[in-house]
């Protein structure tokens, strides 16, 4: 009568001493309310620093609450004539979003192959594929940028989404979770049934991966949202991503503190957004050991 | 009579069987070729990009390496000068030391850290689900937002880090312009961004050891502490090195970190004092123009990434009592 457990509620314990082992004692409390201060403050202060004006940053002591020149600092960021903010905003969300499309498809596909379809040279193509996820992604830069200069790709934006299209990183996440959420009989009878290899992908594999999907999905609009390096090789001033854009509301002679905090906190809110929305799925996909890298 | 696909009528129904009607003939040839090829065509996107954009560059660049390659003039092929010419280069080496020391400072308190937070982590608490978000919130912010909101909280005269050790002595700390303070405000960003990362991965490992080897161990007497020396850590071995290769890889890259917190300069500092070998290698390919130079440094990084992971697994495996 008493086997039934409702999920989500901390079972009763079990008494004595052993069930207490599992119990947090005080100094594990404040070990984590450190951390998450330490891991919240940086983030919050970005905030506070955009809402209020550049003085601020001489101040001591230096001011923890929100002021209200968001709105100020926000006209100021969007009319900043270098930064370009906007055309960064727009560029970044249409590179991530075709990355994000693109490698969940891709990827999906060639993990089913792999992990589920018979053919010559399998084995060496995936022992290719775990060599080359070991190569380091900067020692390609300056040769990438040598082929993007050679094929006029610098300065557009093609330049940072199409060597990214699908990584083998996706390809080997997809595969392990083929190979472990899709059942070799549910494809057989799919086959029996006279599907062709697309139409089983599409009808039978496809609506299984879903939440392997959402999590390698939003990693991937995750990094290529905070890319950096890359676009800043290839792309030019006047048609930056939003992370290269935060890099030129950098002047020379002069920072200003507020107009930078402002433009990284929007550059960061999307993301914030996406983490409080999904981070349960986050959370448990880096858990269940599929997202390491 | 025009023929329907999939109509079942016709001769082959009332006559003796004989060879299959053309159609039919079609589709099972259809199917064998279906069956055949279609697994190259879904693994083929990744292999044609990264024959594009991965395996041809890569190529190149020891091509590239091989020459006195600049912007302009003819490329001369040189052999190994170029790299003969970076082992001798004081700030290559420079930087090399930069890199691995960031790499320490920044490294070994992160795994430590990431573990005490994961057995922190471990414990039956409320809101776990909220304190893991709170753990992990620093990843999703991009390097760029880290670097400048960091370089800001470290900055000499206004940065709330010297505003706060004002409390403890007088001196203001210019943070960049030493090497070792330097190195330190570098290695804390990398650390706020990943600990709370690699301490999720190690708490994953921490739940598929079994809990009855803790209760035996508590029945017999053993201190928490003493669990964790001697369950905890052995059977956290492999994801230990796990994240430490993976460590390497990512800090012997470190890149985005000091250029930001110099303001953008390439050169690390006045006195390249936090020029890691990647930010020299993008000096020279985006400041010199000399691509064959820089492609000789890309080649030495990948050569240190690999002697590096070697040199950490072969270690931990050691360190770890490594029987197996």
């Amino acid at each position: 009568m008493m086997i039934v457990r409702t999920p989500g509620r901390p079972r009763r314990r079990r008494g004595g001493s052993v069930a207490a082992l599992w119990d947090a004692g005080p100094l594990t409390r404040v070990t984590l309310l450190a951390t998450i201060v330490l891991s919240l403050f940086p983030i919050y202060w970005m905030f506070v620093v955009a809402t209020r004006t550049n003085d601020v940053v001489g101040a001591t002591p230096p001011p923890l609450t929100p002021g209200g020149e968001l709105g100020r600092n926000l006209s100021r960021l969007f009319g900043n004539e270098q930064a370009h903010f906007t055309l960064g905003l727009v560029n970044s969300a249409i590179a991530a979003s075709t990355v994000t499309v693109s490698t969940l498809l891709f990827a999906s596909l060639a993990g089913f192959a792999f992990a589920k379809l018979r053919f010559r040279g399998r084995g060496a193509l995936l022992l290719v594929m775990l060599a080359t996820m070991m190569v380091p992604v900067q020692m390609g830069i300056i040769p990438l940028y040598m082929l993007m200069a050679e094929i006029g790709w610098t300065g557009k934006l093609q330049a940072v989404i199409v060597p990214f299209l699908v990584t083998g990183f996706g390809v080997f996440m997809m595969r392990q979770y083929t190979m472990q959420a899709v059942p070799d009989e549910l494809i057989e009878s799919a086959r029996i049934d006279g599907c062709s290899t697309f139409r089983i992908y599409w009808s039978v594999v496809l609506p299984v991966l879903r939440p392997a999907m959402a999590v390698l999905g939003l990693f991937t609009f995750m990094q290529t949202w905070n890319e950096f390096i890359w676009p800043l090789a290839v792309l030019n001033p006047d048609n930056p991503t939003v992370q290269y854009s935060l890099n030129l509301l950098n002047g020379a002679y002069y920072t200003d503190y507020s107009l930078m905090f402002t433009g990284t906190a929007v550059a960061t809110l999307p993301l914030l957004a996406v983490f409080v929305l999904f981070g349960r799925q986050i959370i448990s996909g880096i858990m269940d050991g599929a997202l390491k890298a | 009579m025009t023929i329907s696909i999939g109509s079942r009528t016709g001769p082959r129904a009332a006559g003796p069987p004989g060879p299959p009607a053309p159609r039919r003939r079609a589709r099972t040839v259809l199917a064998r070729w279906d069956v055949k090829f279609s697994p190259y065509l879904f693994v083929s996107p990744y292999y044609l990009l990264f024959f594009l954009f991965g395996l041809f560059p890569m190529g190149y660049t020891v091509w590239v390496a091989m020459h006195d390659w600049e912007l302009l003039g003819a490329h001369e092929f040189i052999g190994f000068e170029n790299f003969r010419l970076v082992l001798a280069d004081p700030q290559f080496w420079n930087s090399v030391r930069n890199t691995l020391a960031m790499f320490v400072i920044a490294t070994v308190p992160q795994l430590l850290l990431a573990l005490v937070l994961a057995n922190a982590l471990n414990q039956r608490m409320r809101a776990r689900t909220l304190v893991r978000m709170g753990v992990l919130v620093p990843m999703i912010t991009s390097i760029a937002a880290v670097a400048i909101v960091f370089s800001q909280l470290f900055s000499r005269d206004f940065g709330l880090v010297n505003w706060v050790l004002g409390w403890f002595g007088p001196e203001h700390l210019d943070w960049a312009a030493r090497r070792w303070t330097s190195w330190l405000a570098i290695s804390v960003m990398v650390d706020w961004r990943w600990t709370g990362y690699n301490a999720l991965i190690y708490l994953a490992a921490m739940q598929s050891i079994p809990r009855d080897l803790y209760e035996a161990a508590a029945i017999d007497g053993a201190s928490r502490a003493r669990q964790f020396w001697t369950i905890t850590l052995p059977m956290l071995r492999p994801t230990i090195i796990f994240t430490a290769i993976v460590s390497t890889i990512g800090g012997f890259q470190l890149f985005t970190e000091p250029l930001l917190f110099g303001n953008g300069d390439m050169a690390g500092g006045s006195l390249r004092q936090f020029q890691t070998v990647t930010m020299y290698m993008f000096e020279n390919a985006f400041r010199r123009f000399d691509y064959g130079y820089a492609s000789a440094v890309s080649w030495m990084l990948f050569m240190l990434i690999l002697a590096g992971s070697l040199l950490n697994f072969a270690w931990l495996r050691r360190v770890g009592g490594g029987a197996k």
